[in-house]
């Protein structure tokens, strides 16, 4: 047996002088989604904020593919697509120039093919002109997603994706999520919704006090 | 190398986009510096003696009153993280975003003061002085005006606190900076006093980005 591509062993983690959560250990394998449930408070976010580097846990190691990934947060840092809580859009870029900035903060230069495809997934095609100030709460989220599905990355970390998505576009996130597993990669979502997919694995956070 | 300047192209970018943002910092430079001859009353050998000092002053308020929306903007909206998140070093980030701030404040302001300087009858040689000075001091505004911003990043009236933390920081910029074009009348030597203003900028340039960084992390936890 192949040994886990993440590898979560003892995380804890403090928000505000409180422990969020404490002695966690998991691991997600390739193909694999990891569905993080548990009530307001319980530290969804946190756990995704501190895999995702942004926020530094009390005590743990977070391996990936062996390795600590403090040793070298960079490659891992390249290795993830993330989707915090707000958008991560810019009000005055256009749909597409929002797609092509967060691609190019990467150090990446994505083919103009790859964006029409990403654009085309959350059927944004008619959108992509339009400044993102414009839109609604929904499209852009769908916007938000595009930038996911752009980044190629193995590792989806995503908080609440289905906030505000409507069942069509909820149905071109499931479709995204399915190719991007069968294609080896690994989706860790924070979601109070149903994804939809049975193969899902659910890990349930201590609830808040 | 792709990632700084895809960020400061996305930044010029966005600033274009919002022309108003940075007419709004020229035009308070312009009255601010108008509104002292007016107040002082026109002695123009009063007036040419103080000329340095105003503009120098006036162009430190004007770069500060743009800093505080240079990291809230994305801040807010959540680009900060993918910032963060870039697989390239934060350090370089906080510095490219604050050279697209000296871009469209800096270098305006350095182009504009020798202008509103024929106003206070300014001698042509402290013109350009005074524009020399600036462009080689407002890279230290700049920069400072900046860690400024990022420590305030998600406080409360954010922007009355950045200049508070700001401005005694650029207290030596400021000396020196308007003591370079002063010297032309007393006699001293304004090379000096341009090597101690370069020498600012260049531990601005040195220390600021791993400040900036490091408050800016804080800020996204």
């Amino acid at each position: 047996m192949t040994p886990p591509l993440l590898d979560i062993a003892d995380l804890a983690c403090r928000r505000g002088g409180r422990k969020v959560f404490d002695r966690l250990s998991f691991a997600v394998g390739a193909g694999e989604l990891l569905v993080l449930v548990g009530r307001n408070g319980s530290g969804k976010t946190t756990l995704l904020r501190a895999l995702a580097l942004l926020v530094r846990p009390e005590a743990g190691t977070i391996r990936w593919q062996g390795r600590d990934i403090q040793i070298d947060p960079e490659t891992w840092r390249a290795g993830i697509a993330w989707l915090g809580h707000l958008d991560g859009l810019k009000g005055d870029l256009s749909v597409r120039e929002n797609l092509l900035a967060a691609e190019r903060l990467r150090g990446l230069r994505p083919p103009e093919d790859r964006i029409d495809g990403a654009l085309v997934a959350f059927d944004l095609t008619a959108l992509a002109a339009r400044p993102v100030r414009a839109l609604s709460a929904g499209q852009r989220r769908r916007t938000a997603l595009a930038r996911v599905l752009l980044s190629q990355a193995p590792v989806w970390l995503l908080d609440e994706p289905l906030n505000a998505l409507d069942s069509a576009a909820q149905d071109a996130f499931r479709i995204a999520l399915s190719h991007h597993l069968v294609a080896g990669g690994l989706v860790i979502a924070a979601t109070h919704a149903d994804l939809g997919l049975p193969t899902a694995r659910r890990l349930e956070l201590g609830a808040a006090p | 190398m792709s990632g700084i300047a895809a960020l400061m192209a996305r930044d010029l970018r966005l600033i274009w986009r919002r022309p108003g943002d940075v007419t709004v910092v020229l035009a308070f430079f312009v009255v601010a510096t108008v509104l002292f001859p007016l107040g002082i009353g026109p002695e123009t050998n009063l007036l040419a003696r103080v000329a340095a000092g105003i503009l120098w002053c006036a162009a430190l308020f004007a770069s500060l009153l743009s800093l505080d929306r240079l990291f809230a903007a994305d801040y807010e909206d959540g680009t900060l993280d993918l910032l963060l998140l870039a697989p390239w070093p934060l350090e370089l980030a906080a510095l490219a975003k604050c050279a697209a701030h000296w871009i469209v404040t800096g270098l305006p302001l350095a182009i504009l003061a020798p202008i509103l300087g024929v106003a206070f009858g300014l001698p042509q040689e402290n013109l350009l002085a005074l524009a020399v000075t600036l462009l080689i001091g407002t890279p230290t505004l700049s920069l400072t005006g900046g860690l400024a911003a990022a420590l305030t990043l998600g406080a409360r009236r954010s922007g009355a606190l950045l200049a508070l933390l700001a401005l005694p920081l650029c207290v030596p910029t400021l000396i020196f900076g308007a003591g370079a074009v002063e010297t032309l009348t007393t006699g001293e030597e304004f090379a000096t006093y341009l090597a101690i203003l370069a020498a600012l900028a260049l531990v601005a340039v040195a220390t600021m980005p791993w400040a900036m960084a490091a408050a800016l992390r804080q800020a996204g936890e």
